[in-house]
């Protein structure tokens, strides 16, 4: 019972900011709204018991991509509405309306939870983050250490890309 | 009682208003927020498999999603910072430098 | 005897192309004078191997290479040399080199001469490979090798409008007879798997009639084209346009007989169905004396004589027809002589005239062309066929043909046309070289031609003489070995002597009366020109007017018809909207590559939906 309310509320709720992300024109709002959104899913991740991604969900995503956001947004005037040309709003009916129908339909047919297998088991007897620490330095252990060297290049990445200054052409900034 | 199916349904409903806002904005902001969006719902839709099979793989891959959107948003918002400079805009409309 | 063999064929090619190359330059003495020598050579070349034929008796045959090599259908280069294309290749070379050697003469003051003579040996080339194939498949070649070489020589003087149409007029009259024979060697082909004349001969008695009758009624439509009889007779007289030379060697002498020539060559194919040869003849002797009555009226020097070939290709016909080809292939001889040297000698009057053609403009010529009035005379003569000149031997034993096979109508036919014959021949002379020299009221100075020339057309005069007596003994051994060796003898003596001294007495009287009515002529007489004979003969039975009516004004409505409609409306619309519609398509699918991140969203997103629907069809599809 108290899963359902709580499993309702948080989908509203996403749902309604997510919305409000893609639809203001206002950066800030839209800003907002999608760390709100952010942290109502991690209501879903504690739901459906998966603690450590919970809590990585909200320090990752609504604190530390978010205040980037933030920061970038700081570089350039975040007020300044821009002005955009929707046309064809049809077209784009069309094709989310089709695709959500068939996402639906394929994810709701029975055939892919029927013929899914569970490759690693939870231990019964251990917590979500100990049983998440075996699989992830154990199976998981190259793509985790290859993760963090993508992290790195991309910190450095963007560290470089950002220190680019300001009023100088590309070409004379490179020598 | 909530299903699987229940889960899935939003996270599709979540992933469709991600495509919204990529196929209508025309602010290079909002389709980053738009890819935020994307990638979130796909990973509702992981960790609620995880749970509904009781297996791990879902979580560790929604893990690696997170792991990826950071990264992403660290390189992409550096490019968004450059363009901006160089063209005083983020609007897509304005950047496009082809006649067609 | 090969080398010989290749010598006679392949040395009016070698003239032809040294001339050709040369083609483009001005007047040069030695465009005429290689083609003429190596002329000369492969008429040795002839003799020597007609020497051969005629001693050993067999022929000689070559296969040069491998030609045509598909599936079951094999076709070499083959040449022979029998006793028929022995005869053929000597008149061919004789009268080719001696119209080489006049033409240096008669084209002295054309901008074209090494152009023509260019075209003349390719056109002795074409003829002696016709002759000397040994298979219907070259001497289709051939066929049309003299077809496109009369084309570019009646059309020489291009820039002349008639003289263009009179050349697309004979090229496309022979192109639809040509079809006709192609058909026919399609068929032999279809039906013996060979076109090798001996191999096709061997088997004849394996020809169903039927198709027998098809075979030869379609080679002989081919001839009728060549040969240009009834209906497709209209090209000769047109062709008169070209050079007189051409319209001597090849309109007169040889591309012409051609027709005869394959009616004689296939006579194997002829034998077994008469009803055809029977048609044959009746078409020759209808044509004889249709020709000869056109003949009569004309106002054209030229055009005269090309109606007395037209004529005279009918008896050759009538001769063909009955069977009696050794009798067809020795007119075919003595009328090239003689007929060839008619031509030239119109020529040279022609020249002295500059250009003249109505005899009754000219008159008199006689003291002012000597040499040219002999030779013309003893021409004309000749062609009446008057003893013991070439003509009477040949242009007589077609008459005993007709009158010993008893068809006693076609020989009224052909001895009603040989005094017609005679007499078209001295109203010419008569008009041209006697009476009242009428051409110095036009202010004109005639002129002998030159030396060189007369002497060229000198041994063409000797064979008009003697070809009858002289040769007829030994031409008849020899043909005979290969045609059926039919002699035609009047068995009555009382007959026999009636018919020939009737015939010269009948022949002769016609030449009195034309001399006797003509050599006085002051001028044209214009009453005339009301008869209803007069302007039925002058405007050709109004056949050309029939065709122009019925054939050629219809024809040019549904070209116009097709070009504008078919042509302009459809096909031409297709064309232009295949490349307006890939115009459109490349408008729409421009909006895919405007660089613009947005579009490209979107069209991921298509992309997207469509991988969707796939995967959602294969899903149902497993189910």
């Amino acid at each position: 019972m108290f899963e359902a309310i709580a499993f309702y509320v948080f989908s509203a709720l996403t749902i309604v900011m997510f919305y409000v992300t893609v639809t203001t024109n206002n950066a800030l709002y839209a800003l907002s709204a999608l760390a709100a959104g952010m942290i109502f899913i991690s209501g879903f991740f504690f739901l459906l018991d998966a603690d450590f991604l919970g809590v990585i969900q909200l320090i990752v995503y609504s604190g530390a991509v978010m205040a980037m956001y933030a920061f970038g947004m700081m570089f350039f005037d975040s007020t300044k509405v821009v002005k955009e040309k929707t046309h064809s709003a049809r077209n784009v009916f069309i094709l989310t309306a089709l695709s959500a129908i068939i996402i639906v339909a394929i994810l709701t047919a029975p055939v892919i939870a029927d013929n899914a297998q569970a490759l690693f088991q939870p231990f019964a007897d251990k917590g979500n983050v100990e049983n998440l620490g075996y699989v992830l330095f154990t199976k998981y252990l190259i793509p985790f250490e290859l993760a963090a060297v993508m992290l790195l290049v991309a910190m450095i990445a963007g560290i470089v890309l950002a220190s680019k200054k300001m009023d100088i052409p590309l070409e004379k900034d490179a020598q | 009682m909530i299903t699987l199916n229940h889960y899935l349904i939003v996270a599709a409903v979540l992933f469709v208003i991600g495509m919204i806002g990529v196929m209508r904005r025309k602010n290079l902001l909002m389709l980053f927020f738009s890819t935020e969006i994307l990638l979130n719902s796909v990973n509702i839709g992981f960790v609620a498999l995880s749970h509904y099979l009781n297996d791990l793989s879902g979580q560790i891959f929604a893990f690696f999603i997170i792991a990826i959107a950071a990264s992403e948003v660290a390189v992409g918002l550096g490019l968004l910072i450059l363009l901006y400079k160089r063209k005083n805009t983020v609007d897509l409309d304005v950047i496009q430098n082809m006649h067609g | 005897m090969e080398n010989l063999l290749y010598t006679a064929l392949f040395a009016p090619l070698v003239g032809s192309i040294f001339a050709g190359v040369l083609g483009g330059r001005s007047k040069m003495m030695i465009a005429g004078l290689v083609p003429s020598i190596l002329l000369l050579v492969s008429l040795a070349a002839s003799l020597v191997l007609l020497g051969h034929v005629l001693s050993t008796g067999t022929a000689v045959a070559v296969t040069m290479f491998d030609w045509i090599n598909i599936g079951n259908f094999n076709v070499a280069f083959g040449f022979q040399v029998d006793q028929v294309t022995a005869v053929m290749i000597c008149v061919v070379t004789v009268v080719s080199a001696m119209v080489h050697i006049y033409s240096i003469g008669y084209m002295d003051h054309d901008k074209g001469f090494n152009r023509f003579f260019s075209y003349l040996s390719l056109f002795v080339f074409s003829m002696m490979f016709l002759v000397m194939s040994d298979n219907f498949l070259g001497l289709f070649v051939g066929w049309e090798g003299v077809g496109v070489c009369s084309y570019l020589l009646v059309g020489f003087w291009y820039h002349k409008r008639s003289a263009s149409w009179a050349a697309n007029e004979a090229f496309i009259m022979n192109r639809v007879a040509d079809l006709g024979m192609l058909l026919g060697i399609a068929l032999i082909y279809w039906q013996l798997g060979t076109v090798k004349y001996d191999e096709v001969f061997a088997n004849v008695d394996k020809l169903d009639m039927t198709v027998l009758l098809w075979i030869t009624g379609l080679l002989f439509v081919g001839a009728m084209g060549k040969s240009a009889q009834f209906p497709l007779h209209t090209w000769l007289a047109d062709a008169m346009e070209g050079p007189t030379p051409v319209s001597a060697l090849i309109h007169a002498a040889t591309m012409v007989t051609a027709g005869v020539y394959l009616v004689v060559r296939a006579n194997e194919l002829y034998a077994p169905v008469p009803e055809v040869g029977y048609f044959i003849a009746c078409l020759g002797a209808f044509v004889a004396m249709f020709a000869a009555s056109m003949a009569l009226v004309n106002r054209d020097m030229k055009r005269i004589i090309a109606y007395s070939t037209l004529s005279q290709l009918g008896y050759m016909f009538v001769a063909a027809g009955l069977g009696a080809y050794w009798v067809a292939l020795f007119h075919l001889m003595t009328h090239a002589f003689f007929k060839a040297l008619l031509f030239l000698g119109a020529g040279n009057v022609m020249h002295a005239m500059h250009d003249e053609l109505d005899p009754f403009k000219m008159g008199g010529l006689r003291k002012a062309m000597k040499g040219t009035f002999i030779l013309m005379t003893l021409a004309s003569v000749a062609l009446a066929g008057i003893w013991p000149l070439a003509g009477f031997f040949s242009k007589d034993l077609i008459l005993e043909v007709a009158f010993v096979e008893h068809h006693f109508i076609l020989y009224t036919v052909l001895l009603l046309t040989a005094g017609l014959t005679a007499f078209y021949s001295f109203r010419l002379v008569a008009l041209i070289f006697h009476g009242e020299e009428r051409y110095k009221l036009f202010g004109i100075h005639p002129h002998e031609a030159y030396r060189f020339m007369l002497i060229a057309m000198s041994p063409l005069a000797i064979l008009a003489v003697i070809a009858g007596f002289g040769f007829k003994g030994d031409y008849f051994a020899m043909v005979t070995q290969m045609l059926p060796a039919t002699e035609y003898h009047v068995h009555s003596p009382v007959v026999y002597w009636t018919m020939v001294f009737g015939t010269q007495i009948f022949v002769g009287l016609a030449i009195a009366y034309a001399y006797i009515k003509y050599v006085k002529v002051k001028a044209f007489d214009p009453a005339i020109e009301s008869n209803f004979f007069y302007k039925l003969l002058i405007n050709q039975y109004y056949i050309p007017a029939l065709y122009e009516k019925f054939i050629t004004v219809p024809y040019a409505k549904l070209s116009r018809f097709a070009w504008k409609q078919i042509d302009q409306r459809i096909v031409d619309a297709i064309v232009d909207l295949i490349a307006t519609s890939i115009y459109k398509l490349g408008e729409v699918s421009k909006r895919m590559h405007t660089g613009n991140l947005s579009t490209m969203l979107r069209l991921m997103t298509l992309g997207f939906v469509i991988v969707l629907v796939i995967a959602l069809a294969l899903q149902m599809m497993a189910k």
